[in-house]
Order: C-alpha cells, then sequence, then structure tokens
C-alpha cells in the first residue's frame, strides 16, 4: 500500500510492522515524531505493544536492555545530545548482546547548539558493538527496520537505522509500506535462547575477569563478521518478498566508471544527480553509497574501488585531528591491496550545510585535476 | 522534474498545505518529495515548504533554490519579502489575494495567478474570521493551475490528512479548483 | 510599537569567527520583541502596584518607574504571564498588527 511519510515516520512503521513488543524512548528534535506515532499506535491498538516512559536516554536504552534481556522484542529511537547520553548504554547493549534496533536521525552534536544534519552523532558511537545502517530514503528506512530485527536476533547484535536530520526525518516520500502478513513471514516472532526469567536463573553481565573477558568480545567480533554475508542473504530474501533487494552498498554507474564518489546519507543520493550531469559532460563517473557502516563491508567496498580509477570519499562528519571517519575506513580497507585507486577525502555538509550537485561538481573537478590527495581535509563550501 | 516553493505564515496549514499536495500527486502514481523550511518556528512568522515532482524517483535531497512555480499563503509576505527569489523565469506565482493579477509588481515578468482563498475559506466556516484555514483552497487552485493532480485524488487526500471538518475542506477546494 | 527587525550579526569568514561559541558580546542589540504576536497592555485605572507583573515577567520586559509598572517593548516576546499572574486582571494581551 503506497502512503506519503515523514522519514520518522518510515521509523515508526518498520517498528509496527516488526512487531516491537516494548518501546522506550525520551523525545528529541528532530526525532519526536517516532515517537509520537508510536505511542498513538499503541493506545489504539494497530501496535501491542508496551511504552516505557522515561526521563532521559540514557535511562530509555537501559529500559531497552532490561526488556530485550526479558526476551521482548526492543525499539527506540534518538538523535545527537540524546545518543551521546545514552552513550555508556550502548556500550552495554552490544557488549551484552541485546538486539535492539533504534533508530537515529543524524543530527549535529552542539555546541554550537544545532538541529540540523550531520553524522558525528552515530560515528561516535562506532566503537561500541552496534551495527550502523545508514539510509537514503523513507522506503530504506522501513524496510530496512525490519531487515535489522532480522539481522540482529540472529547475531544477538543491536542495530542502529540511520537516516538525516530533515533531509529525511521531516521530508514526505512515497512509501510502499510492505504488507504485515509478508512481514510476519520474513520476521519471525523473537525466541532468544537465553533470557532473564525466574524459570531459569541467571545473573547478567557481572563481573568478568581478565581470563574470560576477551574470549566474550572475541565472539562478538566474529559474529559481527558473519554480519555483512547475513545482510546480503536476508536482503535478498527480502527482495525476492517485496522487490526491493537490502544490501551491503549502493554502486550506481561504477562498472565502467574512471572516477566515483563514496558517500552515504541522502548525500548519497544526491551523488546521483551529479553523477548523470557529469555523464552528460563526457565524465565517467559512478558514486558507491555505503548503507552498511558497521560491519564495515570490506570485500564490497574492495570490488568496486578495484576497478575504478579514482575516488573522492565525500564525509558529512569529521573526527577532529584525523579527518573524515569514512575517508579514514575506506583508506583502510584498501590499504596494501594491489590495484586499488588513489582516495581523496572532502568534508561537506557540517551543521546541516546543504550539500548539493553543485558541491559534487565541485568536488570532482578537484578530485581530477590532482594525481593524489594533497592535503589530510579538503573542505566544501567553508567560508575560510 | 517540477519544483515549487510555499510561502505562508507559521499557523496557516503551509505545510499540510504541501503534505495534502504531495499526497494528491502520488496518488497520481507519481513521484513527489515534500519537506518545510526548517528554522525556529512560531505562529506568525514566515514559513517556506517545498515539493519536487516528477515520473521517476527523485534522488536529489538538497534544498529547492530555483523553483519553477511559487504559491503564497498569506498576501502580507509579498511586502514583507521576495517572494520571487530563484523562481525561475516564466514561472507561475499563484497569490492568496482579492487583487488582480496585474496588481503585483512582478506581474509580466512571472505568470500571476491569484485566488481568493480567504474569502472561500471564511464561506465554508474554516477556521476563523480573524484566522481563516486557507489551505484546502489553495491546494485546490493550485492543482487546478498547474495540473498537479485530479480533484478525486486532491479530495482523497484531504479526507485522509485533515482531522477536523474534511468534507467542508473538501467543498472549498473544489469551489477553488473549479474558480482557477 | 513593535521593533521592525531584530538585528543580525553575520560572519563573512571563519577568520572572523571567535574560537568560543559565543554570542559578540552582550545581546541587547537582539530586541526580541520583534517576535511578538501579542503585546500587554496595562489599564492603570485597574492597576494596583502590587508588582507581580514584574516579579513573574521572564525576560524581565517590566520595569516598576514612579511605582507604575512599564512594559518595555523592545524586548517584550509577548508570552502572557503578567496577564496571566496580575490578581487586579488590569493587563489585556492585544494582537500586533503585521
Amino acid at each position: 500500500m503506497k502512503k506519503v511519510m515523514m522519514g520518522n515516520h518510515a521509523l515508526s512503521y518498520g517498528a509496527m510492522l516488526s512487531r516491537a513488543q516494548v518501546i522506550s524512548a525520551y523525545p528529541i528534535t528532530p526525532q519526536t515524531q517516532v515517537v509520537e506515532l508510536l505511542s498513538e499506535m499503541c493506545s489504539d491498538g494497530t501496535l501491542n505493544a508496551q511504552f516505557i516512559k522515561v526521563e532521559s536516554e540514557h535511562s530509555a536504552m537501559a529500559s531497552c536492555i532490561g526488556a530485550s534481556v526479558a526476551g521482548a522484542r526492543t525499539f527506540t529511537a534518538t538523535s545527537s545530545q540524546g545518543l551521546a547520553l545514552m552513550h555508556e548504554m550502548l556500550h552495554w547493549a552490544g557488549g551484552g548482546r541485546h538486539p535492539i534496533v533504534m533508530g537515529n536521525v543524524n543530527r549535529s552534536m552542539a555546541p554550537g547548539w544545532s538541529i540540523w544534519a550531520d553524522q558525528n552523532d552515530s560515528l561516535s558511537q562506532r566503537d561500541t558493538g552496534w551495527m550502523q545502517f545508514y539510509c537514503a530514503s523513507n522506503q530504506e528506512v522501513v524496510d530496512t527496520v525490519i531487515q535489522a530485527f532480522k539481522v540482529a536476533e540472529a547475531l544477538m547484535i543491536p542495530a542502529m537505522v540511520i537516516l538525516d536530520a530533515f533531509a529525511l526525518s521531516h521530508t514526505y516520500e512515497v512509501v510502499d509500506v510492505p504488507d504485515q502478513g509478508l512481514v510476519d513471514k520474513y520476521l519471525p516472532p523473537f525466541k532468544p535462547a537465553i533470557k532473564l526469567t525466574p524459570a531459569d536463573p541467571r545473573a547478567f553481565g557481572g563481573l568478568t575477569g581478565a581470563e574470560h573477558y576477551m574470549e566474550l568480545r572475541y565472539k562478538l567480533e566474529t559474529d559481527m563478521e558473519k554480519a555483512p554475508a547475513l545482510i546480503e542473504e536476508t536482503g535478498r530474501e527480502f527482495g525476492k518478498i517485496f522487490g526491493r533487494d537490502l544490501g551491503l552498498v549502493d554502486p550506481y554507474r561504477c562498472d565502467d566508471a574512471d572516477f566515483i564518489f563514496v558517500t552515504s546519507g541522502t548525500a548519497g543520493f544526491t551523488a546521483r544527480v551529479a553523477v548523470d550531469e557529469l555523464r552528460k559532460s563526457g565524465v565517467k563517473a559512478g558514486n558507491l553509497r555505503i548503507k552498511v557502516f558497521r560491519p564495515f563491508p570490506f570485500e564490497r567496498v574492495r570490488e568496486v574501488l578495484g576497478k575504478v580509477k579514482k575516488a573522492a570519499v565525500v564525509d558529512r562528519n569529521c573526527s577532529y585531528g584525523a579527518g573524515g571517519i569514512f575517508y579514514q575506513e575506506v583508506k583502510s580497507a584498501i590499504y596494501g591491496r594491489p590495484g586499488m585507486p588513489p582516495l581523496i577525502g572532502y568534508i561537506a555538509g557540517l551543521g546541516g550545510r546543504d550539500i548539493t550537485t553543485d558541491s559534487f561538481k565541485e568536488i570532482a573537478a578537484d578530485a581530477m585535476a590532482k594525481d593524489r590527495a594533497e592535503e589530510e581535509i579538503v573542505w566544501i563550501g567553508v567560508k575560510k | 522534474m517540477v519544483e515549487i516553493r510555499f510561502h505562508g505564515r507559521g499557523g496557516q496549514g503551509t505545510v499540510v498545505a504541501s503534505k495534502i499536495l504531495a499526497d494528491a500527486i502520488a496518488k497520481e502514481d507519481k513521484w513527489v518529495q515534500a519537506y518545510p523550511e526548517f528554522g525556529v518556528e512560531r505562529r506568525g512568522s514566515p514559513v517556506v515548504a517545498f515539493i519536487r515532482i516528477d515520473d521517476k524517483q527523485i534522488y536529489d535531497k538538497s534544498r529547492i533554490y530555483t523553483p519553477d512555480h511559487v504559491v503564497v499563503v498569506d498576501p502580507t509576505l509579498v511586502e514583507a519579502i521576495d517572494i520571487t527569489e530563484g523562481l525561475k523565469p516564466g514561472g507561475t506565482i499563484i497569490i492568496n489575494s482579492d487583487r488582480r493579477p496585474e496588481d503585483f509588481p512582478f506581474h509580466g515578468k512571472f505568470k500571476v495567478r491569484t485566488i481568493d482563498a480567504t474569502a472561500i475559506a471564511v464561506k465554508h466556516k474554516l477556521g476563523s474570521l480573524a484566522t481563516p484555514i486557507v489551505n484546502t483552497a489553495i491546494a485546490g487552485a493550485v492543482t487546478k493551475i498547474l495540473g498537479l493532480a485530479r480533484l478525486e485524488s486532491l479530495a482523497a487526500a484531504i479526507r485522509d490528512g485533515v482531522p477536523i471538518k474534511a468534507e467542508d475542506n473538501v467543498k472549498a477546494a473544489t469551489e477553488a479548483y473549479e474558480m482557477a | 510599537m513593535r521593533p521592525k527587525k531584530a538585528k543580525k550579526i553575520v560572519f563573512k569568514s571563519a577568520e572572523e569567527m571567535p574560537v568560543m561559541i559565543c554570542s559578540v558580546g552582550h545581546q541587547t542589540h537582539n530586541l526580541t520583541g520583534a517576535w511578538r504576536n501579542i503585546r500587554p497592555e496595562i489599564d492603570r485605572s485597574k492597576c494596583i502596584k502590587c508588582g507581580i507583573c514584574w516579579k513573574f515577567c521572564p525576560e524581565p520586559s517590566i520595569e516598576v518607574v514612579d511605582e507604575w509598572p512599564v512594559v518595555d517593548y523592545d524586548y517584550c516576546k509577548g508570552c502572557g504571564i503578567c496577564a496571566e499572574e496580575c490578581p487586579a486582571k488590569c493587563i489585556v494581551m492585544v494582537e500586533e498588527q503585521r
């Protein structure tokens, strides 16, 4: 059924169709509509879930962890300052192996106090043991929440479904809402092997000495390494049922490209428009949109990059002192491998500054004039 | 691809108008993208909303800088701000006003159409005399003038998206559509 | 009555900006009265000079001058708390002309 909805509501529909059983969340711009619609759905019976009201995001994630370990399929949503506030609990959910799915709206970190889009909030959490899915359309948001629950629960690893503030969260697009019956076939109920129950008493997350801790983390990492294949397999399964494949990366016109952009989020869709315009003017351009950032899709990224002559990585984030984060990780993915192209790193769109097709053309012109990166960061659109 | 910009004041339903139009356009099996300009909002301050329409999936997620058409929900904005900024030459400006198109300074440079949506809203008792709800009447006029959708699609979108007095809103939109 | 526009400071480049994320000195140039949609009007014939409006104004945009409350319309944002709290009900919120 086709429906025009905003990105935030796409998150709500994803959680509703996935039959989330417990939702605990705290409001923050630009996420509030996610939780508003979910609480309406709970109160009118569309969604049979328990809604736990809390006084902060830290408590929201703590509640989610409690609910998840008790065996409930759990969902929450937040952004920026709220995500940062739950940082300690993100480590707990990741390390504790609690398959919570969380929608995060990419909003800049304060100060300066900003409600507009950039990726530092979610990327600052990349070490916490959560999967990270970056979406570029509201359709992708609904679909990815459903797939995220399937993968998270299979691997016992939590997942973030991430969308840009306003460019996606508050933008209305046409969404083909998946049929509930078909979603039920794709995503069976959550049945964890171990859970918090008086029938089988256990203690969770207790004091762990050096003789055990490392093995537990080794297990997390090796399970995380199963995720790329599982995401592709469940993505193909999704495609068979709903007609839309969900993979790790979205390459566009890369097969015969000399030069490509490497992008993520909504900028990754705007890049396509720039690619088409560049192609019209004779440049064999392409775009590689990275959809899954954790686990990092090493193989798929190497596959695409190995065939092109040069790539410009465009980051809507900055790790102060080391530059764009996707740039660093793409560089390390191809390090030492033969046949890889020079990479040049660009930072654009911080604090919600618009990234336009002109921005991409500026990046392409700059990259094509260089044989290799001449500095760690090329800033786009900054009034120096 | 067609790009439209809406100008209104906070609290008049400009954003809802763009959402209803998006719904109506989607019912015609077209791709549509609608969003408000995001800033500090309060009742009475100028707000801007945007729509993109295309026959194929819309990938451009940047802001609209050079719209093809402009819609002005509150005529006092014509004096307050430059509603023609970035408007492509030959574009259409649709204004909620009881004045004639020739009365506006930009008539001639752009195609100007007026619709007295305020009078229509008051006639159908939408909102109050002080703050009539003009957005569905505007949606009706815009739909007809720019050929965005059939009247039935707009009516269905209004019934889906308007919380109260849906049928009165449909009547207002229909009257504006037929007058435009 | 209402200030037309609050003065806005725009920096042309990163170099011009202070290193810390702070305002450029005091903010008195920011005439928040421009934000108002409704304004308080005090009826002196009913005012009992209790000072409650002055106490409750969050801005503060009410001064006491010769024992009378006087609204500073350059900054008053029209929140209506003074009208709500006035025990003599002598403050009325009036729509601003646009």
